[in-house]
């Protein structure tokens, strides 16, 4: 059974061969879309497959490396060779995130069929897509870092790709420099700001590979596994691995790129944005969990930049009128808490949340698209209202998914946001603080989310009649939206806690890939459970009393809204321009080192310095020569004399020396 | 092995001297044939390297073995009895390649070949061109099979030559200046490398092996064996003045050709100036040729000067790397941009070549290969807009991504791979390069690879001012690639994603050879002693 998961990866490869050679020759768009579904739609029957021969299995019998070629080797006979397989590892870690990547991946795949239906670009759409999950599958299957690394910037590369998928046109970024931003520059952007966190990817390996002798997975944390927690190079690595993360996973200092990502088409918003890619980061700080045991300084950094990430991309979702840039900020804010899992040592946790945001994110975007079809490409929630009449399936669906990323009982969210704020609650690694942030968080999606339902799905009808005619989408994308839907109300139940009375599945299931990091941690708790009933229901009833708040301002009394507003101008504005970041770090770091390059660089060295150098050696040798010339006077007798001058002198010079 | 009784590496060298014959006797009117006939023996070339490649024994070291040497060649060329004080001269015809030099062979057999075609559109004087073009070659793939460092700059200045016409006569609006600064430079290290050869000639002596009588050598092998130095000569002893002097002096005349700042400013001048076609084999082969003798002669010959010096060397790298990248972003010209790239990515060998560890070693000569296919891509395809539009101006383009969707298609494969792309060829050798590096000199390596965020940032810049957005009215018509630019570019293209999958079939030629490289590097220096 084992030996078919490299088809997993297969199958998209030749659905983007197929469709990136041939796919515009193809005339049927159905044609297109059944490959570039098809594809990603095998991969998840075979991962389904393997997944259910794994239940089978013994916990220990789990794993399965599979190695195809040897990528890269410098064989050198002594101890710094280096070798790198193609080589694909299955383990329970892994088969999650697959399923997640392909399953969801698939949906989406079909949702694009219907929403980029009459796009000159279609085929092309689904030929990036399957390049994506190809990408994407190397990232969580790849069995060393660099075969991970070359998935992490494949799915960098496909997502700049997709962000700029429709180049020509205008993008609003949203006050900064409005009005002048295309598409291409959000790609752009997203792709330099994942470089910067790249570099630190490239540069935590080369000090694995400087600590450990290996870039294998095995190798690398069985070496670890035998180390003691501390000293300055682990601190290094993961320190390192974690700036990657940041890039990728859009944590501060580096999540700016994420919400202008938006100007990619919905489908990818969806896919790249929210459900898969982004998580990438949080897989990785799972996947090297036993190196991030060893170094307590940098989970406690985790932690707090988690922490502090969720609370303040939270803030900025909460004054944003574009529906996209809303849950853009919400993927920030939730990719928050994962890290703050991560931080606290509760690695199952993160995971969990990963995959149950995976479901009512993807949801969430799916149904924006679907929204922002049925208004003519209008983004703007303050221009819709009263939508849920024209559509319904789409709104039951979305309220599901906003049900569940608020965190209500018994919905998906619920279950794995509750475990992360217990954990960071009663770990050895969290404090009060952490769950006071992560309280705070959850209160605020609450509200921002439910303000987006309000908005944009009741009230009054705020859209031009004459120009818009929303109307319900058509099957292709409702289907998948009702088995998202679905997924958002039980995909929770595989993580039922063990206070409530079930064993928790997921836990279980993911113990032997912690395990080596949960030797190091050794982690206590530290609290009764009857605090956990206490916690949980007082999360409950703040999620409950924010989306009553959010209703109530957004529907009955809209007076209340536009008050807080006025009274609180300069925050709104703070808030509205997102805290000036991308102002800062243009005039920090983007218009320096392009004035330095310019004026001091090119035009000040080379030109003004190195150049005038040379040309001045060559003028001076002209000039030098303009005298020297004049000894060659062509006249006979002067050369005669000179020649018998000489001879005197050497004479000389024999006679007298 | 040889072909109807000549050597294989004779052929391969002199091929394209067969072309320019039957160019030059072609009569002025007969363009098709001319350029015929340099492609067929540049075809023909690229075939021998085939062979060669086919034929190349993976285990054999080289680098300062005659053993390990393969497709060896030798005979006697000039042989001057007694000439005075100076002695015997002995100058050998004496050819090999091995695991350093073969991947050179290959790259410089393949960009002849393309940049054959790239000159298919030059009008003025076409039977010159062609015909420095081929002799241009010939000294090209000469450098790279000589073993005997007078044979070696006696191809070297032949190159110089015909590169300062095919700038000069045919070149754009500045081309004389261009040229000029090209040969001044040029000439500046020639003449300080022939100081050097000297020096080594005097200092090295061998026993005749007919006659058992002692004599000086141009054998580059002998000179890297230190137990042939004279006791008392200039270059004897380890680490000594003169031994740096010429040291030095050899790596300024290579420095020059990498080009290595601050010797890099003759770059973009030549760049812009010269066809496309010259620039493709400017790029792609030329600046090899610096790096390539630095690790031949400078290494291999002087390893305690490259053991001590190496922490320079890496600076200078992490400069080009930094510096070139920061140079590149002011760019408005398309064609400049790429010649500072150039800049920045030779950086990358020479931080691989300071690493003095067999991945930094491979890395850098492996990212010589990947350099010259990628950035010969980068060159043709400014070529394939220059055509069309006569511009070059970044912001005078726009939305080609639309009107030439094929061209695009090719281009994003090059500007992907020059940023380093992993899964594309020029990702290994970087990561190879910087992975050695940072074995050996950890901060300067960190601050060079900031230069992987640089060229992103400007490969990324030039792209969407170029490729996207809304199509330039002005150029909404400009025809998508024809037959011709597609057959030069999309075998790059392959290659440079065949590479960057499965890098073993170049990697592997190189293992055996880098590894006796780093070893002599790292004992010669504690053998250098003198007896």
């Amino acid at each position: 059974m084992f030996a078919l998961f490299p088809y997993i990866v297969l199958f998209p490869l030749i659905g983007f061969a197929v469709l990136g050679l041939f796919g515009k020759k193809f005339k049927s768009e159905k044609l297109v879309g059944i490959i570039g579904s098809g594809t990603v739609g095998l991969s998840f029957l075979t991962a389904a497959a393997i997944f259910i021969h794994m239940l089978g299995l013994a916990p220990d019998q789990r794993k399965e490396i599979v190695e195809l070629f040897t990528w890269i080797s410098t064989f050198t006979g002594t101890s710094s060779s280096l070798s790198v397989s193609i080589a694909y590892q299955i383990d329970q870690l892994s088969i999650l995130m697959v399923l997640v990547v392909t399953g969801v991946g698939f949906l989406i795949h079909v949702y694009s069929i219907g929403y980029m239906h009459g796009d000159p670009g279609f085929w092309k759409f689904f030929a990036y897509l399957n390049l994506f999950i190809f990408m994407m599958l190397n990232l969580v299957m790849g069995s060393n870092f660099l075969l991970m690394f070359l998935g992490w910037e494949g799915v960098g590369l496909c997502s700049y790709l997709l962000i700029g998928f429709w180049h020509e046109r205008k993008f609003e970024t949203g006050g900064y420099k409005p009005g002048t931003a295309t598409t291409s520059d959000a790609a752009k952007k997203a792709f330099i700001v994942n470089r910067i966190g790249d570099f630190g990817f490239l540069i935590g390996m080369f000090l694995i590979f400087t600590k450990f002798g290996s870039l294998d997975f095995d190798t690398v944390f069985n070496r670890a596994a035998v180390l003691s927690v501390g000293g300055g190079v682990m601190f290094w690595i993961t320190l390192l691995l974690f700036v990657g993360a940041t890039g990728k996973s859009a944590q501060i200092p580096l999540f700016v790129w994420l919400p202008d990502a938006m100007a990619g088409p919905t489908p990818v918003s969806a896919l790249i944005h929210a459900a898969t890619m982004v998580t990438a980061g949080v897989y990785m700080v799972a996947r090297c969990s036993v190196l991030f045991a060893l170094s307590p300084e940098t989970l406690q950094i985790v932690a707090i930049i988690g922490a502090l990430t969720a609370i303040f991309a939270a803030t900025m979702g909460l004054v944003q009128n574009d529906i996209k840039k809303v849950l853009a900020y919400s993927t920030v804010s939730q990719l928050g808490y994962m890290f703050m899992a991560m931080g606290v040592a509760a690695f199952t946790a993160g995971i969990f949340h990963l995959v149950t945001h995976a479901f009512f994110k993807a949801l969430l975007f799916l149904g924006s698209g679907a929204v922002i079809h049925a208004m003519h490409e209008e983004q703007d929630i303050q221009k819709m209202g009263g939508l849920k009449a024209y559509m319904p399936t789409t709104y039951k669906t979305f309220l599901v998914g906003a049900i569940a990323i608020a965190g209500i009982f018994p919905f998906a969210g619920f279950f794995s946001k509750d475990e992360i704020l217990w954990k960071a609650f009663s770990s050895d690694y969290g404090s009060v603080f952490l769950w006071l942030a992560g309280v705070l968080g959850a209160a605020l999606t609450a509200f921002y989310m439910f303000r987006l339902v309000s908005l944009t799905f009741e009230g009054k009808e705020r859209f031009d009649h004459k120009h818009v005619h929303p109307h319900e989408a058509p099957k292709t994308m409702t289907v998948p939206l009702m088995v998202l839907g679905a997924l958002s109300v039980v995909g929770g139940f595989i993580g039922i806690p063990e206070s409530l009375f079930v064993g928790n599945a997921i836990e279980h299931w993911l113990e032997p890939v912690f395990a080596k990091a949960n030797d190091k941690l050794s982690i206590g708790y530290h609290s009764p459970s009857a605090m956990e009933y206490i916690l949980m229901i007082l999360s409950l009833g703040i999620a409950v009393g924010a989306i009553y708040a959010a209703r109530t301002m957004y529907m009955k009394r809209t007076e209340i809204a536009e008050g807080l507003k006025s009274r609180f101008a300069g925050l709104h504005k703070l808030l509205w321009n997102k805290y000036y970041v991308d102002e800062a770090y243009d005039v920090s770091v983007v218009t320096p080192t392009v004035k330095l390059s310019e004026s001091l660089l090119w035009k000040g060295v080379d030109v003004s310095i190195i150049d005038r150098l040379v040309n001045g050696s060559a003028k001076l040798i002209n000039f030098l020569a303009g005298y020297v010339r004049r000894i060659q006077t062509g006249v006979a007798q002067m050369y005669a004399v000179v020649f018998v001058g000489g001879i005197l002198v050497v004479i000389a010079w024999i006679v007298f020396r | 092995m040889s072909i109807l009784g000549i050597g294989i590496l004779t052929w391969i060298t002199f091929l394209p001297i067969l072309g320019m014959v039957v160019v030059l006797m072609l009569p002025k009117e007969q363009k098709e044939t001319m350029k015929w006939v340099a492609a067929g023996a540049t075809f023909l070339q690229l075939v021998i390297a085939a062979i060669i490649f086919l034929n190349f024994d993976k285990g054999m070291a080289g680098i300062n073995s005659a053993d390990g040497m393969q497709f060896v060649e030798r005979a006697s060329w000039i042989d001057v009895q007694g000439l005075s004080w100076f002695g015997r001269v002995h100058i050998e015809y004496f050819m090999g390649v091995d695991g350093l030099s073969v991947t050179m062979v290959l790259l410089t057999a393949l960009i002849s070949f393309v940049a054959v075609f790239a000159s298919w559109n030059i009008e003025k004087a076409l039977k010159g061109y062609m015909a420095m073009f081929l002799l241009l070659d010939t000294g090209m793939m000469g450098v790279f099979v000589a073993l005997d460092f007078f044979l070696f700059y006696v191809f070297w200045e032949v190159m110089l030559l015909p590169m300062y016409f095919l700038i000069g006569v045919w070149g754009g609006p500045r081309r004389e200046y261009a040229a000029i600064k090209f040969f001044l430079y040029t000439l500046l290290g020639s003449v300080l490398m022939l100081l050097a050869i000297i020096a080594l000639y005097f200092s090295v002596t061998i026993l005749d092996p007919a006659t058992g009588e002692k004599m000086h050598t141009f054998n580059m092998l002998a000179m890297m064996d230190p137990a042939n130095l004279e006791p008392d000569s200039l270059l004897a002893g380890v680490s000594t003045y003169w031994r740096y002097l010429a040291y030095i002096a050899l790596f300024i005349g290579f420095a020059i050709k990498v080009p290595m700042f601050p010797f890099h400013t003759w770059l973009p001048d030549a760049h812009v100036e010269a066809p496309t076609a010259i620039s493709v084999i400017l790029a792609g082969v030329l600046l090899k040729m610096g790096t390539y003798g630095m690790l031949r002669i400078n290494y291999a010959m002087f390893p305690d000067i490259a053991n001590d010096t190496a922490w320079y060397l890496a600076i200078f790298a992490f400069i080009n790397i930094v510096y070139g990248a920061l140079c590149a972003m002011a760019q408005k010209d398309f064609k400049k941009l790429i010649a500072y790239s150039s800049v920045s990515h030779m950086g990358v060998v020479l931080l691989g070549m300071a690493a003095l560890n067999t991945q930094g070693m491979m890395g850098a000569v492996f990212q010589m290969f990947n350099h010259g296919t990628i950035t010969a891509m980068l060159f043709l395809i400014v070529g394939v807009i220059y055509d069309r539009a006569h511009t070059r101006d970044l912001d005078a383009f726009g939305g080609l991504a639309i009107t030439m969707p094929k061209y695009t298609g090719i281009m994003t494969v090059a500007f992907f791979a020059a940023l380093g792309l992993p899964g594309l060829s020029g990702f290994i050798s970087e990561a190879f390069s910087f992975l050695g590096a940072f074995q050996t000199f950890r901060t300067i390596t960190i601050a060079s690879t900031l230069g992987i965020v640089l060229t992103a940032a400007y490969m990324l810049w030039t792209l969407q001012r170029v490729f996207l957005g809304q199509p330039n009215e002005k150029w909404k018509d400009m025809p998508d690639i024809n037959f011709r630019e597609a057959f030069m570019l999309v075998p790059l293209a392959i290659i440079v994603i065949f590479l960057g999958v499965y890098p073993s079939v170049i990697l592997d030629l190189m293992t055996s050879s880098l590894n006796r490289l780093v070893e002599v590097v790292n004992t010669g220096a504690a053998m250098a002693i003198v007896p």
